[in-house]
């Protein structure tokens, strides 16, 4: 077990954990951030999808001491209140029908939107194709953005 | 016919209390009378769910909370439901909150989310619920004001007076529920209605996109440990011995226990399980974090031994491919006589059909919490059929069903395997073995190697055309396990052919299946709308005019089996071909047509598949639905999508192969899920009138493959008799790259 200084949505956490512990797990049952989902552990389908420095990133396959000193930002830390417009277009267009993977598609979608402001149709697929949507929701998801990055 | 209205006692269901805090609370029981001496608590940490299986609370304020009963799993019916009694009881949908119901055990008779029969069943229980109560607000209203409650008008949870006094629910609320409970209440109509029908964002929105621990994988509770399984690789393995020196070395880890003895037997005897589980033991690793649980189980050293046969998909093809020539069938409907309409025909065309095990792969994997003391059991998590877990809990250990609570959670996805509780099951087992809270949790290995899957099958399809016409149709079903169920057998095109026959058998497996997404109907719908088309090719007649033509000459009005109905089905029909521009593509574009009725709904789709880069590519669907009555637009819009989406992924990607009793993927590196650039545009177009309304979570699957797998045709001059259509060799051969990544 090892002791890892982590900022997570802009507060400095103290964690002490096993040094091969999955970013995602540590902040699912450390640190009780369970927004970031469990999908495959093995960084395919995109529900665990967090920001690190700005990027989209797959917490299933990081360990603690790779995010060290690097600011971390969850779906809880996305915004105060769900005010984030990738949120409000998530809401707007009524996107989840389960909703299990729809935090890693935000994260992935606010990440993206943070980097392509104009966004062309190809670029937003492309930058979605990695985050599975069980239901199939891809249609609304796809909606979302587009309206997101005219919001924003 | 499908607006069959569902009979249940119609005034004995409900029952008002006063809340000791003030507001009223009345109880009801959808789909079945409660005892004349029961009443609901007075206190809301009180409700119990034993006699009532759902709540509506009134507030002094106004506020309107609804205790919604059913399971979510993301088909919407949690913001539904509440919808069709917000109606009746005539209050603004932004003053209703809305919570999911705690599991009910006893008295509940479909606290099941499964079939899309959430709506169609609640649809006359809920707006009586709705409209008794407005009722009796009213009633408390008028006899304050001393006037005829005939004469007040209700608005959005204000009562106003023949001379013009108001006064809100919140002010009559302690009052209304001290009166009797009405004889008579009348319902709305169609045309008065404010809120079905408008578009609604699910109530659980605010949650989902800030993360909220709405799931059962985010439950958690004081001193709570967590349980990974080993589970035999095989299917026809079982525990023969095993080391777990190694894992006990992970730190957190706190034990490790066989499992498996208390469950046998027991699933056997659950009518929602599919087939017999396996019989072996598992080992249990407990540690203090998911990781370490998860860790511990892949260093077990386990020692397993062949039971039984190991299975592979050859040995299936083989087994399934000897039902369809032999000569052992069950007969499931026959009308005139098939053989003689061979022996008559001029033309007769046979084909068969076949399709692989799939995985359900729900995004949130299987997990279950359990909690079991010495005075009660506590199980919250994602489940499908709670009632039926819950009771065979109480069965597993010896308890009173009384000491049994069971929470839902809502579901990051079902698809059917959610109705099967063997990891309910597991949690209580571990709990009651280790006296500690402790929660589940599946691997996504676990998950697709321990599945319930939807079983490989084939069918053969025999046509008979003499003089121009279709004068029989034989249809077989060689399936694992299970066959066709239900009224199947007298779906389309039964009741439009003089000779029909529908046969089915099985081959039993040790793989364990179970429902899927529109079970057998998700491959059934492909197969016979492929082979429709290639009936109307052979006689030389417009494809859709064909089907419309067969359709023409059901009476269902003669047959009770035939619960579709032609005349709406015609309709949706039409409306597809002009809305999809059927026939009139442009060049480039080419369209494949099906249409399909199951889950009391039916449906058309036209699917446009363009080549781009030498390969197909579906770029749309056109979807056209008739569900009668549609409470939430919105929400029926994004599962008819979904249903589309899913049903086009799983017909082109899906494929579970075994070899040696095991599944060869068990993650999504090996195992492919439809995706974002693979998705078409679906429109989807509502037909509008009054039948009462019908489920969305399954029937716009099953056509989906039968629509691509015409376009693909029309596209590639190949046809598909196999899914998963991105593997099929003949249209592999034909485009210049695979289209499987």
């Amino acid at each position: 077990m090892s002791t890892y200084q982590l900022k997570v949505n802009g507060a400095q956490k103290s964690v002490t954990v096993d040094a091969d512990t999955p970013l995602l797990w540590v902040l699912r049952d450390e640190l009780g951030l369970v927004g970031t989902k469990y999908g495959c552990g093995i960084g395919q389908c995109g529900a665990c999808t967090v920001h690190v420095d700005g990027m989209a990133m797959r917490s299933c396959s990081m360990t603690p001491s790779q995010v060290e000193g690097k600011e971390i930002t969850t779906i809880e830390g996305l915004s105060k209140d769900g005010t984030h417009p990738v949120q409000q277009a998530w809401k707007e267009v009524d996107v989840p029908q389960c909703g299990y993977c729809q935090a890693g598609q935000i994260m992935t979608a606010s990440a993206f939107l943070e980097q392509h402001p104009n966004p062309s149709e190809i670029e937003i697929k492309n930058a979605m194709h990695g985050n599975i949507c069980r239901c199939g929701a891809y249609n609304r998801i796809y909606t979302a953005v587009e309206k997101a990055a005219k919001s924003s | 016919m499908s607006d069959k209205p569902i009979t249940f006692s119609r005034r004995s269901f409900m029952r008002t209390s006063s809340l000791a805090g003030g507001g009223m609370l009345i109880g009801f029981n959808l789909f079945q009378a409660c005892k004349p001496s029961v009443k609901p608590p007075i206190d809301l940490s009180n409700l119990d769910y034993n006699d009532f299986n759902a709540f509506i609370k009134i507030a002094n304020n106004g506020a309107v909370t609804i205790f919604s009963p059913n399971p979510e799993i993301g088909q919407g019916v949690k913001t539904a439901m509440p919808m069709i009694i917000a109606e009746e009881l005539e209050v603004a949908w932004k003053n209703v909150f809305v919570k999911q119901g705690i599991l009910d055990t006893k008295y509940y008779t479909r606290q099941v989310a499964g079939g899309s029969q959430s709506i169609r069943h609640g649809w006359d229980a809920l707006r009586q619920t709705g409209a008794t109560a407005k009722q009796m607000l009213v009633n408390a209203a008028a006899l304050r004001w001393g006037v005829d409650a005939n004469d007040c008008k209700v608005s959005e949870g204000v009562i106003t007076s023949p001379t013009g006094d108001t006064l809100g629910y919140g002010e009559v609320v302690n009052e209304a529920a001290l009166l009797e409970v009405p004889e008579e209440v009348s319902l709305k109509e169609t045309k008065d209605y404010t809120i079905i029908g408008t578009e609604t964002v699910n109530v659980d929105i605010d949650g989902i996109i800030t993360g909220k621990p709405l799931f059962g994988l985010d439950y958690t509770k004081e001193g709570m440990v967590f349980a990974a399984v080993v589970r035999p690789p095989a299917f026809g393995q079982k525990l023969k011995s095993f080391d777990y020196s190694e894992a006990r070395k992970i730190p957190g880890v706190i034990d490790v226990i066989k499992i498996g003895k208390k469950v046998q037997g027991l699933l056997e005897a659950d009518p929602s399980f599919g087939s017999k589980i396996s019989p072996s033991d598992k080992i249990a690793v407990i540690a203090k974090s998911t990781w370490q649980a998860m860790k511990a189980k892949n260093v077990i050293k386990a020692e397993w031994e062949d039971d039984t046969f190991m299975e592979s998909t050859a040995d299936h093809d083989k087994k399934l491919t000897d039902l369809l020539d032999g000569t052992q069938w069950e007969n499931r409907r026959k009308d005139g006589d098939v053989n003689k309409a061979f022996k008559e025909a001029d033309t007769v065309i046979e084909r068969t059909y076949e399709s692989p095990f799939l995985p359900h792969n729900c995004m949130e994997p299987m997990n279950f919490f359990a909690d079991v003391t010495a005075s009660k059991v506590h199980l919250v998590g994602p489940i499908q059929t709670p009632e039926w877990k819950a009771g065979l809990v109480a069965k597993m250990l010896e308890r009173e069903p009384e000491d049994i609570l069971l929470e839902m959670t809502r579901m990051g996805g079902g698809f059917g395997r959610r109705l099967y509780g063997d990891f309910v099951l597991e949690a209580a087992e571990i709990s009651d073995a280790i006296g500690k809270p402790v929660k589940l949790v599946y691997s996504r290995e676990d998950d697709m190697s321990a599945g319930v899957y939807r079983p490989a099958i084939k069918y053969r399809i025999k046509a008979a055309i003499k003089d121009g016409q279709l004068t029989g149709y034989h249809l077989k079903e060689a399936a694992i396990n299970d066959n066709m169920y239900g009224l199947i057998p007298n779906f389309f095109p039964a009741g439009a052919i003089a000779n029909y026959q529908v046969d089915t058998a099985n081959y039993q497996s040790n793989i364990t299946t179970g429902a899927w997404r529109a079970p057998y109907t998700n491959f059934l719908a492909y197969a016979e709308q492929s082979f429709f088309d290639e009936l109307a090719e052979a006689m030389n007649v417009d494809k859709v005019q064909f089907r419309i033509d067969l359709l023409k000459k059901v009476q269902p009005e003669k047959d009770e089996r035939i619960q579709y109905d032609p005349d709406r089905m015609i309709a949706v029909i039409k409306k597809a071909v002009e809305k999809s521009g059927w026939g009139q593509q442009p060049k480039g574009v080419f369209q494949g047509f099906a249409n399909y009725y199951c889950h009391n709904t039916h449906v058309a789709e036209v699917a446009d598949v363009v080549i781009e880069n030498g390969k197909p590519v579906v770029k749309k669907v056109t979807c056209v639905v008739d569900c009668g009555i549609v409470v939430n637009p919105m929400g029926a819009l994004n599962q008819i999508e979904g249903g589309v989406i899913d049903g086009i992924g799983h017909s082109m990607y899906g494929d579970l192969a075994f070899e040696g009793g095991m599944p060869k993927a068990s993650n999504y590196d090996r195992y492919r899920l439809i995706r974002m650039k693979e998705a078409p545009k679906v429109e989807v177009h509502l037909m509008q009138n009054e039948h009462s309304p019908t489920g969305l979570g399954e029937p716009t699957l099953p056509p989906a493959g039968g629509a691509v797998a015409n376009a693909l045709k029309a596209a590639t001059g190949q046809r598909i008799y196999k899914q998963p259509f991105a593997k099929y060799p003949e249209l592999l051969k034909i485009i210049e790259e695979p289209i499987i990544g």
